[in-house]
Formats: C-alpha cells, structure tokens, sequence
C-alpha cells in the first residue's frame, strides 16, 4: 500500500515544497547503513535536488560522521537522516545549506539514543537569499534507560535579503533521567559593523561578506573529510546564491 | 595631503558635524580633543565612510583625490587607515587571513604585485615585534577574546602591516594601561612619525601625547574646531577642562 502525499498538517512536511514533492512520490526506501559495534562511518552528501534518505543503526561503540552539503541549482533539496545510537555511540552531522530565488532547502533529522552514554553532535548553518526557505527539522529522542546521553544541536542561519525564511524546529523527547541535551538557534544578519570593519581595511564589499559567510559556515564542516572540497563547492554556491 | 573643507555631516538626520574645517600636511601629527558628544569619532567615520554617517555638506580632498566619493575599501587603498575605537570581534576570521587579503587587495587596486604567503608572514611577524603582540594571536580570529589593550595593539600591528600614508586613531589610548600606552604610543612613532606620512591622533587626555608629540592640536566643540594651537594647547586643557575654551 502507498502511504498517501503529506499535507502542510504533518509536521515534519510543513515547510516542504509539496509540488516537487509530489513528482518524487512514492518516496524511495531510505539507504541502510549498519555501523559495525567499534567501526566508523563517514559520508559527505552534496544535495542539489530531490529527497535523500538515509538511516544508520550505529552498534556500541561505532562511530558515524555525514556532512551536508544542500545547494545548486534545484529548486527543492531535502536530507533526512534517522539515526539510531545504541551504547556509547557517537553521531557527527555538520549541514549547510544554501538557496536564493525561491529556493527552498530541508535538513530534518530523527536522532535516537536507544543506548547509555552515546553523543551526537548537530551543526547547521543555512545562508538564505531572495525569497529562499531554509529548514531545519531536528528530533531527538533519548529511550528509556538510555542514561548518560550526551545530544546537542546548534543550528543558524543568516538571511542575507528581508524576504528570505529560515525555520527551526527542535524537538526533545526525553524519557531517561540522567541526560545532557543542548539546543540552541539563532536567526540573523551579516553584522555590519564588522562588514565596515573588513572593508575600512581594503577588501571591498563583496569580499568583505565573503570572507564573513565563510567564517559562518566553517564550523558545520570542520572534521569532514576533504574539508576543503566541501568548502569549495559552498564557496561557490554562495557566489551564485548572494 | 588632507584637506576638509567645511564639512558637515549628520547621523540618523541629527547634525553632528557642523561646518568642520580642517588641513593636515605631510609630515604632521594633530591631535583632536573635545568633550564628549563633539563629534570627534564622527568625524573619523565620515572620514572612513561608515554608512549611516551622511555628509550633508562641504568637501574632503585625500592627496588630491575627492575621499567622498571612494567606498571605505578605496579609501584604504589610497593610504587611508581608521583605528577604530571598538575594534570589532569577527568569529572565524582570522587575522593572518583576513590582513593577507586586505593588504593584497589594497596592493592589487594600485597596480602592484600581491605579497606571497612567505613574505606577509615575515612582515606581520616584524610588525607584531614592534607592538609586543605574540604572532600566535593572530592566527586567532580577528579580536575574538583579546583584552582591551590586546584589541588596540593588534589595530597598532594592523597599520604597520598595512602601511597607510594617513592614519586616524580613534581613541587609541583609551582602554589601555601605562605599558600599553607606551608600547602603542612607541609603534605610531615608528609606523608613522615620517615625512611623506601623518597622523590624526582623536583623543579625550594629554596622556597618549605624552608620547606621540602632536605638532597641531584642535579642540572640537558642536561640530566644529573651536580652537587650534601647539602641543602646550593639550596641556593647558589638561590642566583647565575644555570649559574656558568653548
């Protein structure tokens, strides 16, 4: 049986594009990826267009590193990770993503502690022009028993136009006791005093705002394997978006 | 090499800068006290190009050349340099980085050869020594976590690396300690104490002239240079307040 096209009531569809949506349905199975107990596991997703979906059973003690790249010329991207962390467990997710015109760009991600003592780390910075929507849909739930669980999330954006959106959604369910959980958001502009600053010094403005965004989302991809390449291709998708 | 010539300028449509006339020559050093809410960090912006300073009056002519007309990083290229009161923290910027791309940038608008990788660190290592900055600090980023007097030393490197032929210091001396101020008083001499080059020292206390010696000294009251005269000029201030003098 089909499941049937979300509407905007389902949450985790409210901010989706649902016409490209629609061209995609019924959605692919998502990838499945088993990270031996000990072993580590890295990918880097450069999405430009459609539905990605993968999900990730780390055993104990295994290791998992994706980084996210959302840009390009597609009018809609999504990512969807579901990741599974059974004891001790560590989980790495560093996201960019970045859009102009009526772009529209979509992180969501379900993380579940079901084991004691596993850390996921969350990072994502969006960098949102012209009337692009950018999103970030973050769940994360710690089983019961699951003590020790060690889960943060920190998600930006800057808007570099007045009609561009970005969208934040944590959300914590939480049934252990003993459990650190950190989110934090924050939504804002190119600060401009420190444009002027860059710019007082000989850089003109647009290497001024360059150099800022980079520095914005550098930390989304620190520890990715091939840093640089990843750094390069949002370099450029900043270029064409800003 | 400065000329301002009846400038008035306006911050969010308030005047501030009211018919402000001014000349600096190669070779000199003026120093611009005032109490506060004269103008006096106005006037530095107006003369950086910070937006939201509108100049609603007069002309400025850097070396020849209308500075009104240039967007800040012209300015610079053409030998401008803005110490800036609150040097502004920039996370995940660091200082190497961002000076090599402003000096090449600045090099490349005059038609000259950018500087390699080698030959920057060299000159930032040399400019550090002089100011007593560690290296180490900047390969930080820009200002995130200096002290106060960090902060206004790393603005000393800044212009020795940058290597302006005018340079206005916004209140350099406030925030620092004796050392500090010695050690910054010290670099502006060395950097900038040369015949083919000048200082706009904008300051509220005698001390930092202890150590700079000004040739000129103005007081600036609404807007505009009320009066002018030679190093003593700061110390008689020094000693009655701006009071008798406005």
């Amino acid at each position: 049986m089909t499941l049937p096209l979300p509407t905007r009531k389902a949450e985790d569809w409210r901010y989706a594009d649902l016409t490209a949506t629609a061209k995609q349905w019924p959605l692919p199975a998502a990838e499945r990826i088993a990270v031996p107990a000990g072993e580590a596991f890295t990918r880097n997703i450069i999405a430009d267009g459609g539905i990605t979906r993968l999900s990730v059973e780390l055993a104990p003690d295994a290791k998992a590193a994706i980084h996210i790249l959302s840009a390009g010329t597609a009018e809609y991207s999504r990512v969807e990770l579901d990741v599974t962390l059974h004891a001790s467990a560590n989980f790495t997710l560093g996201g960019v993503q970045i859009g102009g015109d009526a772009q529209n760009r979509e992180i969501v991600t379900r993380i579940h502690h079901e084991g004691t003592g596993a850390i996921s780390r969350q990072t994502v910075r969006s960098v949102l022009a012209g009337h692009a929507i950018g999103s970030f849909l973050g769940q994360i739930a710690v089983a019961r028993g699951a003590n020790g669980t060690d889960a943060a999330q920190s998600v930006r954006a800057m808007l570099l136009s007045p009609t561009a959106t970005a969208n934040a959604r944590p959300e914590l369910e939480i049934f252990a006791d003993d459990v650190k959980c950190a989110h934090g958001c924050a939504v804002g502009q190119l600060d401009a005093a420190a444009l002027f600053y860059l710019q007082s010094r000989g850089l003109d403005p647009a290497a001024a705002r360059r150099l800022m965004l980079q520095a914005f989302i550098a930390e989304a991809f620190a520890g990715a394997d091939d840093q640089a390449h990843l750094m390069n291709l949002a370099l450029a998708a900043l270029e064409r978006a800003a | 090499m400065l000329q301002i010539h009846n400038l008035s300028a306006a911050v969010a449509d308030k005047p501030i800068l009211n018919d402000l006339t001014l000349t600096i020559n190669a070779g000199e050093i003026h120093a611009i006290m005032g109490p506060n809410g004269a103008g006096k960090s106005t006037l530095g912006y107006v003369l950086g190009g910070r937006p939201g300073y509108e100049v609603t009056g007069g002309s400025v002519a850097f070396n020849g050349q209308d500075l009104l007309a240039l967007a800040p990083h012209e300015r610079a290229a053409a030998g401008l340099f803005l110490g800036f009161q609150y040097p502004v923290e920039i996370p995940g910027v660091s200082f190497v980085q961002f000076l090599r791309e402003s000096l090449n940038a600045q090099r490349r608008a005059r038609g000259e050869e950018p500087l390699s990788g080698g030959a920057f660190l060299k000159l930032a290592r040399e400019q550090a020594a002089l100011l007593r900055l560690d290296m180490e600090m900047l390969k930080r980023p820009v200002n995130v976590g200096f002290s106060g007097g960090e902060k206004k030393r790393a603005e000393m490197v800044q212009m020795g690396i940058l290597d302006p032929r005018l340079a206005i210091l916004d209140e350099t001396d406030s925030g620092l300690d004796i050392d500090a101020l010695r050690i910054c008083g010290e670099g502006i001499n060395a950097i900038m104490r040369k015949p083919d080059k000048a200082v706009l020292l904008i300051t509220h206390y005698q001390r930092l002239l202890d150590y700079v010696k000004p040739d000129f000294v103005h007081v600036l009251a609404g807007g505009k240079i009320i009066r002018s005269g030679g190093a003593d000029l700061a110390l008689e201030l020094e000693e009655h307040g701006y009071e008798p003098a406005l």
